[in-house]
């Protein structure tokens, strides 16, 4: 099995980052910080058949975001990110 | 708890789910099984069931080397419990709006496409939508029955059905792997609104968006959701 198999969508981090952040994340637009490629966290490369999840740039393939959780708690990296935008909901 | 049986791999457990707030069409949940000794396993499953359903429905698919599938398919029985957290997902959503729904589903990737179809039949949507759907068999397709009933009773969508490894006699339907000559027939030329929803496993999913971009589809009006090597 290839590694491209085991791509998944930002999507599939979607409980794992509302866990962390307390907030809908795949609808946040992320811009990387190798390439300057924006996107919704959704259509990010998710690859989680490892310990973590690991958050790739679809583009140029670059670590976006590393997360790790363990007994009691959470490691979370976000060295190749270079913003998040968050939407407020409608009215806020 | 109820169990209904699907296909010959995959089976519906209709949930009630204490507290549940409401989903939207798409959305998935995450469930996670615990052992006796701590151990931990997790995986994502789509709702199939329409937003406002009450209970909710998710179809597993068997995975014999599966951890997770095998076990809610096999061993779940009424009044177990586990544990379940959800509904996720904002990005690989419908939220009913008027304009065209396109939808492409390998496999079990229906089941979340699915929620979409009940919900724009439950409420009645003005969407006029196109589903294409690969399965390796008839018998291997999901809610076939519904699917038909769907169809015959709204001009306003078609769904179209590939089966990649054998057809029956007398088979109408397409009889190969999803191609871009297939996408451009089933969901018509690329259009400037509405959005494209592909689901399946992984390699299904980005063969599919590369023939859409490259029949003219705008990359920001795909939105995928890959299951990994063989499914959830």
């Amino acid at each position: 099995m290839e590694d491209a198999d085991l791509r998944l969508d930002g999507n599939a981090a979607a409980g794992l980052l509302a866990e962390v952040f307390a907030l809908e994340l795949t609808t946040a637009v992320g811009t990387c910080g190798s390439c300057g490629a924006r996107g919704e966290v959704g259509s990010l490369a998710v690859y989680a058949h490892a310990p973590g999840v690991v958050v790739r740039c679809p583009r140029c393939d670059a670590v976006l975001l590393r997360l790790v959780r363990g007994p009691g708690r959470t490691w979370l990296e976000l060295a190749g990110v270079r913003s998040l935008e968050l939407r407020s909901p409608e009215g806020a | 708890m109820e169990l209904v049986p699907e296909t010959p791999r995959a089976t519906t457990l209709v949930l009630d789910v204490p507290g549940w707030p409401g989903h939207r069409a798409g959305q998935h949940v995450d469930v996670r099984l615990t052992a006796e000794d701590g151990y931990q396993a997790q995986r994502s499953y789509s709702i199939a069931s329409p937003p406002g359903a009450g209970r909710i429905a998710l179809t597993v698919e068997r995975l014999e080397d599966g951890e997770v599938s095998p076990y809610l398919v096999g061993e779940l029985r009424p009044g177990d419990r586990f544990e379940l957290r959800g509904p996720v997902g904002g990005y690989f959503v419908w939220d009913g709006e008027p304009a065209p729904l396109r939808l492409v589903a390998g496999g079990s990737g229906l089941v979340p496409l699915m929620a979409m179809l009940r919900y724009r039949a439950a409420v009645g949507a003005a969407a006029p939508a196109r589903l294409l759907v690969s399965a390796r068999t008839l018998e291997d397709l999901l809610y076939r029955g519904e699917l038909e009933r769907l169809a015959d009773d709204d001009e306003d969508l078609r769904v179209a059905v590939t089966l990649t490894r054998s057809a029956p006699d007398g088979w109408s339907g397409y009889d190969r792997r999803v191609d871009r000559a297939m996408l451009s027939e089933v969901l018509g030329p690329p259009a400037d609104d509405g959005r494209v929803f592909v689901c399946g496993p992984t390699r299904f999913v980005e063969t599919v968006a590369d023939d859409l971009v490259a029949l003219g589809y705008d990359p920001a009006r795909v939105r995928t959701e890959r299951f990994g090597p063989t499914g959830g």
